[in-house]
């Protein structure tokens, strides 16, 4: 290179380095000092959230597995918003309240030594005892029916007590995003904060957390959460926390620590100890703000796990909860439907199925983020 | 001569390299193994030397980024009349931050990727509190506009990741000036830039220092950048200073082997100019556990028997500034 001995003073020489994509035709040409104003900076904000949004979204579009997953979360969350509204306008609370509402089906049911159409029979002994002791196998009696089958009424069905499958699916779904979005939110401040300080601070906080991370990762959290529920009266805040410590304090805080590791030793930090910045303001502003992304991807996981534990907890009647897919599984197993499941296929499929489709699809959703927050995954 | 602002004395770091529990460690990387050195106001240092010298730990060392293992660095600034760098309280080293600052070398990853342009060129005034939020902004657009980002709105709200890498160091400079500090490590600014823009930093650097009347310790391994920013220049191999003087008598008269072969690889725009090719052998040599005979021994063409039984030569006056560590430069 050119070196002159003179020293040749200039301060203005940026437009000979030619910036990228013209910053020069800026957006307010007649202002000569910047604009400090609240309302610019939240311009500013709104602008750059907007091209992030554009920029990720065309990402997340390219994964097909991504989109169906969000579709498919889509159609819950649209479940578990409608359901207040059906139950203001449409359905009657008396019949339709998925936990005390009531609603036999009266049906004509031909009286049969052993029922193979639920829904249209009704065994001997059970039509001498309720109706009339002389009847025989071949007659009619007009009878309520619960479970009754699906009809126009219920399109799922009424569960063993009467009561409308669809109501109970769609508040199921409302308690399976309070769940999943405690046990996420748990997890996202849990474990980035516990990652980041690990990764910067290292030493004994390094090691301290990261034995605790083993612990946490060892300890299976379905049996972890039975015991606990034996102990303490869960509902659906504590176990999306219990469920998100479990999994922040875990797994997840050792994947977000390597990460926040990679991060940690980027000039930009040192920069900002230069600038004066202590240990914590570091994390806070630098560390972390960095890790985020990552940490909504393992935030979805997390909800997928949520979703099933909650079912499998609430199958056992561990949790104290008004009604929940598990508790709808639970409620056919304990009127003795479970191991009839075929042919009372709307006590098991729809709870079952949505548990299932649900977890899957908030684990599909994030395979789709992956590609869009994880740079090794994208090509440039 | 008034004071130096810094003067490093016996500066020293060692990087252990067996990490056992118990055991101590045997082993070490004497990164830097005692330079003295003293800064004026005002005044550019260069530092000059070959990958793994030492040059960026002693830059590390100054601005508290790295512990020295040993020695001292007596300050003289405004915020800190007269103090130990190495031996710093809490506050102390608050008062610090407002006067000793660093530039990067990689302008790509010293800037946060989330954070604005204008957040981090004002990061520094925010962390040591210093005047209001309209004032720290209206101080960072006057930084930007003098590191040559005019005009200022159009850059202030942008990411690191929409500029370009000159544009990034400039942010990188207002972000370092921006407290006024009395002194900067600058950590190889132009290395990873292209050939082409680094003549611009320099000059605007440079420009910079003479307006705000700041000293520099200007780390390269390159001598046409160090002899284009600086007043003088220290040349380090190993983990020693070897030879210091001002730029332009070093530049003509290198006393020290070492700094006769860097001096000779400069292309000089002159083809007439003839210096003595001095044959160096080898490659560098590894700096852990060195021995305490002179560290350049195995590839000098001087090394006699002199050289063998002494140890490391200390740095001695030649000419009235201009001292050399050879016991046959004299």
């Amino acid at each position: 290179m050119t070196t002159s001995p003179q020293r040749t003073a200039t301060t203005t020489g940026a437009g000979a380095e030619g910036p990228p994509g013209t910053p020069q035709d800026g957006s307010d040409p007649s202002g000569r000092g910047l604009a400090t104003g609240r309302r610019a900076r939240l311009a500013n904000r709104i602008r750059v959230l907007r091209a992030s949004f554009r920029e990720n979204w065309a990402l997340f579009k390219r994964n097909r597995i991504g989109v169906v997953g969000l579709v498919v979360i889509a159609i819950f969350a649209i479940m578990a918003l409608l359901h207040p509204i059906l139950m203001d306008t449409v359905w009657d609370p008396e019949r339709y309240h998925p936990v005390v509402g009531y609603s036999a089906q009266e049906v004509e049911l031909t009286v049969v030594e052993e029922i193979e159409n639920p829904g249209q029979e009704i065994d001997l002994q059970r039509a001498q005892l309720r109706h009339d002791p002389t009847i025989q196998v071949g007659d009619t009696v007009e009878d309520t029916i619960q479970p009754a089958p699906p009809s126009l009424d219920h399109p799922l069905g009424t569960d063993p007590l009467g009561r409308d499958v669809l109501s109970q699916l769609m508040l199921g779904a409302q308690t399976a995003f309070g769940m999943g979005a405690v046990a996420a939110m748990t997890t996202v401040i849990v474990a980035t904060f516990i990652g980041s300080v690990a990764a910067y601070f290292r030493g004994w906080v390094d090691t301290v957390s990261m034995r605790s991370a083993d612990f946490f990762l060892l300890l299976p959290p379905i049996p972890f959460l039975i015991f606990l529920s034996a102990i303490y009266d869960l509902n659906m805040v504590t176990l999306g926390l219990v469920f998100g410590l479990v999994s922040g304090a875990g797994s997840t805080a050792i994947v977000l620590k390597s990460q926040a590791l990679t991060v940690a030793v980027k000039p930009f930090i040192d920069s900002a100890r230069v600038a004066g910045a202590s240990g914590m303001q570091v994390v806070l502003r630098h560390v972390i703000p960095n890790v985020l992304p990552l940490t909504f991807l393992y935030m979805m996981f997390t909800v997928s796990g949520a979703i099933s534990a909650e079912a499998i907890l609430s199958t056992f009647g561990l949790i104290d909860l008004p009604m929940s897919w598990g508790i709808m599984i639970q409620t056919a197993n304990d009127a003795g439907y479970i191991l009839r499941g075929v042919e009372y296929w709307w006590l098991l499929f729809p709870a079952g199925l949505a548990v299932t489709f649900l977890a899957f699809a908030f684990y599909l959703f994030g395979r789709g983020m992956d590609e869009v927050v994880n740079p090794r995954l994208r090509q440039r | 001569m008034s004071p130096p602002l810094l003067k490093l004395y016996e500066l020293q770091k060692h990087y252990p390299l067996d990490k056992g529990i118990l055991r101590k460690p045997s082993r070490f990387v004497h990164a830097v193994d005692g330079i003295d050195l003293d800064i004026g106001r005002g005044e550019s240092v260069g530092l000059v030397g070959e990958s793994g010298c030492g040059k960026t730990t002693v830059g590390r060392m100054l601005t508290l980024l790295a512990e020295p293992t040993n020695g001292s660095v007596a300050i003289r600034s405004d915020q800190l009349p007269d103090h130990d760098l190495t031996d710093l309280d809490k506050q102390d080293v608050n008062r610090l931050r407002r006067d000793v600052q660093m530039i990067f070398q990689d302008p790509y990853e010293s800037l946060n990727p989330r954070r604005t342009i204008i957040d981090a060129v004002t990061e520094p005034l925010r962390l040591q509190d210093l005047g209001s939020r309209e004032e720290q902004q209206e101080r960072g657009a006057e930084m930007l506009r003098l590191v040559g980002l005019a005009p200022p709105e159009t850059f202030a709200y942008r990411f690191p990741h929409e500029l370009s890498g000159g544009q990034r160091q400039r942010v990188a400079i207002a972000r370092a000036l921006v407290i006024n500090p009395s002194f900067v490590v600058c950590d190889e600014p132009t290395s990873m830039l292209d050939v082409s823009i680094r003549i611009s930093i320099m000059q605007l650097m440079r420009d910079l220092a003479e307006r705000l009347g700041v000293s520099y310790l200007y780390i390269t391994h390159d001598l046409g950048v160090a002899r284009y920013m600086c007043d003088r220049i220290a040349v380090m191999y190993l983990g020693k200073v070897v030879e210091v003087a001002r730029t332009e008598d070093l530049l003509a008269n290198p006393r020290h082997p070492y700094t006769q072969a860097l001096v000779s690889a400069v292309p000089v725009p002159d083809p007439t100019y003839e210096r003595p090719v001095p044959d160096i052998k080898g490659g560098v040599s590894r700096p852990v556990n060195p021995a305490p005979t002179c560290r350049f021994i195995d590839r000098c063409p001087w090394a006699d028997h002199t050289c063998e039984s002494n140890d490391h030569p200390p740095l001695e006056q030649v000419t009235s500034d201009h001292r050399v560590a050879c016991y046959h430069a004299r």
